[in-house]
């Protein structure tokens, strides 16, 4: 959406319409009451990451659109169709922060951000300096600390914490890390106020999200719901389920698999998917067809997630490639007890490990994946693996037909 | 004040000398890395809590208050 259109569809913002100077921080008092969380992963709340930033000496803010996750498409279509709307919320955060600086994430290739900036720099916008930076396509590099690493001029890998972004960022600078989708709802939030934003979702979930439809549907793609709805309310917007369903990947690869009678029952809050062996994560949901066989689905992913750990730390660079041949040789050969009870131990051995959450995030998708297929298991040890015809449903970087 | 054991995984290769010195606290894992007991280190192991860390060839283990 171009610049002009953006001002007339979403109306212009103040950046002190919040009253004097007084403003900045009553948009972080707003955002609180909102009750804005990130919509990157982590879920942390929004307010809290920019209380903890503002008022140190010369902060950044960086907008995190790099998304990692492979079967994840919202913040992408998110900065081609709103870009405005994202940087909107970006200006808005550096303002209440008190930083002159907004730095762009984005993966290499066409965007629209590039010229967004140009035109709001154009018209004379913005009072502070907005730059996109492109960087690298790999799993961990979207990490808070890998990004803030690789835009000080360094590899992006994962960095130990403390220090953490707040306290030193981007080149040594205090740095507030949002998730573009998270930015887009600051956006809003700063024009229609905090009980506006209350106004769908739950007490305890406020607002909506972008999520990710894809595998079993008509017509996969991002859509927006809000909280509190069913979960299978998004496989309806996205037109029903093609085929009969066996799980539904939750949250993306650092996510979980339910059960389909499990996830079609559950509500799309944090506490609702908690409850249920999963959590929202980047937006991700993935409906799985009985055709397909969740074993070698989810080896297949446990196998690229073990390529992509950083390999900076011993218990994820050993242990993912152990954890991936194991669900290999269960998904040959079946519910082959010792196998399984290595791979158990080992789930429970890489957790919080890692320097990131990257091992965490590997074992709880592996993990869910045992309990949700775990008739597949028996089949398979049965003799009777499922026919390895199918096409994979859980899309992968290299996958040719994926972008 | 409590102080617990930490290590830098990053830093941390594995060289094993932690568990060698802290057993009581420290184990190893089937790669070789440090396993440690996330209770409070007690009063009366700090100083070989504090010698293991002093020890540790890449400066990966830590004692951390909270």
């Amino acid at each position: 959406m171009p610049l002009a259109e953006h001002l007339d569809h979403h109306g212009g913002f103040l950046l002190r319409g919040f009253g004097g100077d007084r403003g900045p921080m009553m948009l972080i008092d707003a955002v609180e009451r909102a009750g804005l969380t990130g919509h990157g992963g982590a879920g942390f709340p929004t307010a809290r990451k920019m209380r903890a930033v503002a008022g140190r000496r010369r902060p950044v803010v960086v907008v995190n659109a790099a998304e990692g996750e492979p079967a994840s498409r919202k913040d992408a279509y998110l900065m081609h169709t709103r870009p405005h709307l994202v940087l909107d919320g970006a200006v808005l955060a550096a303002d209440a922060v008190g930083a002159h600086e907004v730095i762009v994430a984005l993966h290499a290739g066409p965007s629209p951000v590039s010229a967004a900036v140009a035109e709001r720099q154009a018209a004379g916008l913005d009072p502070v300096a907005i730059k996109a930076v492109q960087v690298p396509k790999e799993y961990v590099a979207s990490e808070e600390t890998a990004l803030v690493r690789f835009l000080s001029g360094a590899p992006a890998l994962p960095t130990f914490t403390p220090p953490r972004p707040f306290e030193r960022g981007v080149n040594g600078r205090s740095t507030l890390v949002q998730n573009a989708e998270t930015l887009a709802h600051l956006a809003l939030i700063a024009r229609h106020g905090d009980e506006w934003f209350r106004s769908v979702g739950t007490p305890d979930a406020p607002g909506s999200l972008l999520v990710t439809v894809a595998g079993a549907v008509q017509q996969p793609g991002v859509y927006e719901l809000a909280f509190g709805m069913p979960l299978k309310a998004a496989f309806e917007a996205a037109g029903g389920l093609t085929e009969p369903v066996q799980a539904v990947l939750v949250g993306g690869y650092f996510g979980a698999w339910l059960p389909a009678e499990t996830a079609l029952r559950v509500r799309l809050t944090p506490a609702d998917l908690v409850a249920a062996g999963a959590a929202i994560g980047a937006g991700v949901l993935l409906a799985l067809p009985e055709s397909s066989c969740g074993l070698a689905e989810s080896q297949r992913v446990a196998t690229w997630l073990a390529v992509q750990s950083a390999g900076q730390c011993g218990p994820c660079a050993w242990g993912l490639p152990a954890i991936a041949e194991d669900l290999a040789v269960l998904t040959r050969s079946g519910n082959t007890t010792n196998v399984k009870n290595r791979l158990e131990r080992r789930l429970r051995l890489v957790e919080g490990r890692g320097a990131c959450h990257h091992p965490d995030g590997t074992a709880r998708f592996v993990a869910s994946a045992l309990r949700t297929f775990s008739a597949d298991l028996a089949r398979h040890r049965r003799g009777n693996p499922c026919p390895p015809a199918r096409h994979p449903v859980l899309p992968l970087p290299d996958d040719p037909e994926r972008r | 004040m409590t102080v617990r054991l930490r290590v830098n995984p990053i830093t941390c290769q594995a060289h094993g000398l932690c568990a060698e010195l802290l057993p009581e606290l420290i184990s190893l894992d089937e790669w070789g890395y440090p396993l440690l007991d996330p209770e409070p280190v007690p009063a009366e192991l700090m100083d070989y809590a504090r010698r293991a860390v002093a020890d540790c060839p890449t400066l990966a283990l830590m004692l951390t208050e909270d």
